[in-house]
């Protein structure tokens, strides 16, 4: 065990993990967080906590981990190269660590013109790939990028994540292993809804034997509507929402499409469990946290192992 | 070439709506080719003036001149003995010579009419497009020719992100993925497996990053 996360002890058992994904609200109510991770209690093995998704301006990220971590969770904290330089973001990873966050999920983070400050002033001074190997540096060598010794090393679990639907298909496995050859200890995968495409990228994945260097949690969001499918088929860049998925939400009434939606969900899951490299699952629930639990229950992945 | 965008007239007419009579300065650079501030352009710019401030019954007059260069004192000396007799000069280089002239004019407003966007090529007749942001510190022969900081919306050195589909940028769908575009020639060029390589932090310290950058040749130096 390099590290008290709750994933890492876990994974390293063989147990199937879940976890789930919670947004800090827009504002300082810390209570919104607790509202929030009250719906993921006794669901999930390990909760992420998003870095200002979407470049909209939220309560930090670290700041939420803290109050989950309070509550009894074992945060996973998102931080992106979008907003801060590396002197910034060494610094927070220490902080993170000094306050006991265990887990740290490294990416580049959305471009601010999608947020609600597209004018704003981009940082990315380092990309996902040389946070990973910063992370994996300041905790095995206790070396900051710049070459100094630090005293009290981070032990942070260290993730990434990685869309299988992005183009070019071909690089998709190789990036991954960039990903595991700069440190990365697990890998969160974009959602999932083209299981044939995910499929043939985890036999990839599986030919180099990255899945036996960094364990996979496959990604799914429930789709709450026919709507919500073509949108985010059509407007979300790097999302693969095959049209069958589409028909089939449209075959029913409107008002059973959410109904619908979760069960496609809980089909998938139940689909992923079977794919040889899948160590678990990463239930996003985007604003509709409260259907977590009863995804992972129809699955068959509750109860949870205690913390 | 140094590629700009004429400001738009109402941005101009602002600046210059203090002043009666002004010197309007292209230059034959770069400006020139990428058509935004070389001599023709000079004369369009002075004749949408004249006429706006001649309804607004606010004449102006307006010397048009072009330079060689505005980015050398040799060149803007040949505007020394008649620049005095001006209230402001309008710059159309980039921000080069904007500057340039001003430090050459102590006593005077010298005005920019151009934004100055980027270090780029000629696509076709009518269309430039980025290619460098000059960070000081050539990274081409690790990208297969192709830079990710100048092309990349998060100048991503290991990219591409999640957002490439389709062989384009997720910040603007007629916008190639620089990292598809590297990729695509290491395969032309069957070097693939150097993608699978870890390119580290980059040096920005010879970038914009590191403060104004000076560059000395002693022995070219008089």
């Amino acid at each position: 065990m390099k590290t008290k996360s709750n994933i890492e002890r876990l994974l390293e058992k063989g147990v199937f993990v879940v976890t789930s994904e919670c947004g800090p609200p827009r504002g300082a109510d810390p209570e919104a967080v607790r509202k929030k991770g009250n719906l993921l209690k006794g669901v999930v093995d390990a909760v992420n906590v998003t870095d200002n998704q979407t470049s909209v301006v939220r309560m930090s990220s670290l700041s939420s981990c803290l109050i989950l971590k309070e509550m009894g969770f074992d945060p996973i904290l998102q931080m992106v190269c979008r907003d801060r330089n590396r002197i910034a973001l060494q610094s927070d990873i220490l902080g993170a660590a000094a306050l006991g966050i265990n887990n740290i999920l490294c990416l580049s983070g959305d471009h601010q013109k999608f947020g609600d400050h597209p004018r704003a002033k981009n940082v990315f001074d380092i990309d996902s790939i040389q946070l990973i190997h910063t992370v994996k540096t300041l905790r095995d060598e206790g070396r900051l990028l710049g070459g100094d010794e630090i005293k009290g090393r981070p032990a942070l679990f260290i993730g990434a994540a990685e869309n299988p639907f992005a183009d070019p298909f071909e690089i998709r496995a190789l990036r991954l292993g960039k990903k595991v050859k700069a440190g990365c200890d697990f890998i969160q995968t974009q959602c999932i809804y083209n299981m044939e495409r995910f499929s043939r990228w985890m036999q990839m994945v599986r030919d180099r034997g990255l899945h036996e260097k960094c364990a996979i949690l496959a990604g799914v969001t429930p789709l709450k509507s026919a709507g919500m499918a073509r949108y985010m088929k059509t407007s979300v860049p790097g999302m693969d929402v095959p049209d069958s998925l589409i028909d089939r939400l449209k075959g029913v009434p409107k008002e059973k499409q959410a109904e619908e939606g979760i069960k496609i969900c809980v089909e998938m899951i139940q689909q992923l469990k079977e794919i040889p490299g899948v160590r678990g699952v990463h239930i996003m629930a985007i604003e509709w946290e409260e259907k977590v639990a009863e995804i992972a229950q129809a699955a068959g992945l509750l109860p949870r192992p205690q913390l | 070439m140094i590629v700009g965008n004429r400001k738009p007239l109402e941005e101009i007419l602002e600046m210059i709506r203090p002043y009666r009579k002004i010197l309007l300065l292209g230059c034959r650079e770069c400006v020139t080719v990428c058509a935004v501030g070389g001599e023709r352009e000079v004369a369009v710019l002075a004749s949408e003036l004249k006429l706006v401030r001649a309804k607004q019954d606010q004449e102006i007059e307006i010397k048009e001149f072009a330079l060689e260069r505005q980015c050398d004192h040799e060149y803007i000396d040949q505007i020394k003995p008649f620049a005095g007799d001006y209230e402001a000069i309008v710059s159309m280089a980039c921000g080069a010579g904007v500057q340039y002239v001003a430090e050459n004019f102590p006593k005077m407003m010298v005005l920019p009419a151009v934004n100055t966007t980027f270090l780029g090529v000629t696509l076709e007749q009518g269309v430039w497009s980025e290619r460098c942001q000059g960070c000081g510190d050539c990274v081409l022969h690790l990208t297969a020719g192709v830079c990710p900081v100048a092309r990349c919306a998060k100048s991503l050195f290991n990219g591409p992100c999640g957002g490439s589909s389709n062989g384009k940028c997720e910040v603007d769908k007629d916008t190639n993925c620089a990292w598809q575009l590297i990729i695509d020639r290491l395969k032309e060029l069957g070097q693939l497996e150097r993608y699978e390589e870890i390119i580290p932090p980059k040096d920005w310290s010879t970038a914009r990053d590191g403060g104004p950058r000076v560059r000395i040749r002693e022995d070219l130096r008089l």
